[in-house]
């Protein structure tokens, strides 16, 4: 792809991101911190990228490490931003399912 | 296990696939600004990041399978039983992990990309180099910086600064040192050496830790998400370098949504980011650890808090770190619900960086089911005070600090806070009266309408509900 083109992709996707998050209470900012946090595991694709053209140990090593790393920053992000965001939906049932310790 | 090799890279389909990948990104973030679709957000977000996952293993190309399988299994593991055992309490901790990680994975990919260069023989072009430096610079930074970050939360090395004399000097001759490294590297794009680029990776290592280490654990949340919006650049600039869309478009997302959420917390603590990174607390500490003549103040037990509490018209409860630690949620709701059972008013006041980052005590008020709207925002509930009859302050501290208010040459001076001591009377619970995050003593507890209740908030609070109950 064209440097250009890059460039261009760039700068529309950081007005993105400005347009789309500026209006958010602050009760979802650690969650959704969370959710971009997951979102930037991302770069594991480069990983296997990369790991694609290994051609010594140390670049083997190396790539695994970095598809794990980003294995765990996507599934741990995603799944931890779910916990957070499950207290937040209102649970239909009536409480007293034994959580509350009662004196 | 043979490759599937269905898709050429740089393809239509591959960038087809890719635009539906990060649409559903973005689509996913918007739907995370809004307490009843956040959830559904989050879900459409991951599905997301399948759809992308599932692209690039489809790519011509693509090989190594037992080691990709190895990768994807042991990350999928890790972050499957971590995210299971996590408490509520430790979420910041958390991303600061899972941030370190993706920066980590960053580098790692930038050092690989570096030796495959090398190892073809070609000269490294300047719009591949750039990126890749940037990359290994910046991943490696927010690496070792979550990792410190990680640290202090989980009390794993003091919370308080940790400064080496002159810290300044050095951190700005390791970052120039870096970026001539960097210079350097870049302007032998023929053959550059592999040595200097691993001194680069030190450099930037040493760098991140240096920078993270002399900040006090108060201001940790406005650290890591920094560190998440420089992982998201770095992310982005791999992309660059990879030349592959999704990762420049997903990695510039967080890049520009963490600096939004950055300045955001640190403004809420009326600290610049540039104050957080160079400053931290000045002299503070040496006021902090006299400790030595006690100051005059009422210390009283759950009864008399319980009775205050019950023939009072409006309480106001401002919940901090502390009830998250001693993990008093419940046993709180528990005493607002027997208050309001004798008609009493409860509300609960929020400041924005209560717990340890923006948002945190409304997800762990949230999991002991505490109404979404008695949860009032600081510049809601301010106004009130006066006319609130008890305010009771759980493990909260540096947030209704009068100090930062009253006294202009506090380190905290300046920062919102919650204005307790304007009510009527104030009950405060904690173990004792030692100072807070910032480090500093709180003038409330000493004041003529403050009462103490020495106690872990948990068991005081199941106390009073006891108490109340029994009235």
């Amino acid at each position: 792809m064209d440097l250009m083109i890059q460039l261009t992709i760039f700068v529309l996707a950081a007005f993105v991101g400005f347009e789309v998050i500026s209006k958010v209470p602050t009760t979802l900012h650690t969650p959704l911190m969370s959710q971009t946090n997951a979102i930037h595991g991302i770069v594991m694709l480069g990983g296997l990228i990369v790991i694609g053209y290994s051609d010594d140990f140390l670049e083997d090593l190396i790539g695994v490490i970095a598809i794990a790393f980003g294995t765990i920053n996507i599934v741990g992000g995603f799944m931890v931003t779910d916990r957070m965001l499950g207290m937040f939906t209102r649970k239909a049932k009536p409480k007293a399912d034994g959580e509350v310790d009662s004196s | 296990m043979t490759p599937l090799a269905v898709l050429e890279p740089g393809g239509a389909a591959v960038n087809a696939l890719y635009i539906v990948a990060f649409s559903l990104f973005i689509f996913g973030v918007r739907r995370g600004t809004h307490p009843t679709t956040a959830k559904q957000g989050n879900l459409i977000a991951a599905v997301g990041m399948a759809v992308a996952i599932v692209a690039t293993l489809l790519l011509d190309g693509i090989g190594n399978w037992g080691l990709i399988v190895a990768g994807l299994a042991i990350g999928a593991a890790v972050g499957v039983v971590a995210s299971i055992r996590v408490q509520m309490t430790e979420m910041p901790q958390m991303v600061a992990l899972y941030n370190g990680v993706g920066g980590g994975a960053v580098a790692l990919i930038a050092w690989s990309e570096f030796r495959h260069g090398i190892a073809l023989g070609q000269e490294l072009p300047l719009d591949t180099m750039i990126p890749v430096l940037f990359s290994a610079v910046v991943g490696s930074i927010s690496f070792w910086g979550s990792n410190v970050a990680f640290a202090k939360l989980q009390d794993l090395i003091p919370t308080r600064p940790l400064a080496l004399p002159g810290q300044q000097v050095v951190n700005a001759l390791l970052l120039l040192g870096t970026i001539a490294a960097c210079v350097v590297l870049a302007a032998s794009s023929d053959d550059p050496s592999q040595a200097l680029f691993i001194g680069v990776l030190i450099s930037a290592a040493l760098l991140g830790n240096l920078v993270v280490l002399p900040i006090g654990g108060a201001d940790m949340p406005v650290v890591i998400s920094l560190l998440n919006a420089f992982t998201g650049l770095a992310a982005a600039a791999a992309g660059f370098a990879l030349d592959n869309v999704a990762l420049i478009v997903a990695g510039t997302l967080v890049g520009s949504s963490g600096t939004i959420l950055t300045m955001e917390m640190a403004t809420a603590m009326n600290r610049s980011v540039a104050h957080v990174l160079f400053a931290g607390f000045g002299g503070a500490p040496a006021a902090a650890a006299g400790g030595g003549e006690e100051r005059p103040h009422t210390s009283i037990g759950a009864q008399d808090a319980a009775i205050k509490l019950a023939y009072a018209d409006s309480v106001v409860i401002v919940p901090g770190y502390g009830l998250a630690v001693a993990q008093a949620q419940h046993a709180i709701k528990e005493v607002a619900d027997e208050l309001e059972k004798r008609g009493v008013t409860v509300s609960y006041a929020i400041h924005p960086v209560a717990g340890r980052m923006p948002g945190h005590m409304n997800v762990l008020l949230a999991e002991a089911d505490v109404p979404y709207e008695q949860l009032r925002e600081m510049e809601e509930i301010n106004p009130e005070m006066p006319r609130t009859d008890v305010a009771v302050v759980v493990g909260a501290n540096d947030v209704t600090n009068p100090a930062a208010k009253n006294d202009p040459d506090s380190p905290i001076a300046g920062m919102p806070i919650i204005e307790v001591s304007e009510a009527q009377e104030v009950i405060v619970i904690k173990r004792s009266l030692s100072p807070g995050f910032a480090g500093i003593d709180n003038d409330l507890f000493y004041e003529p309408n403050t009462s103490m209740v020495f106690a872990d908030a948990k068991q005081a609070a199941t106390e009073i509900a006891a108490e109340v109950q029994n009235l």
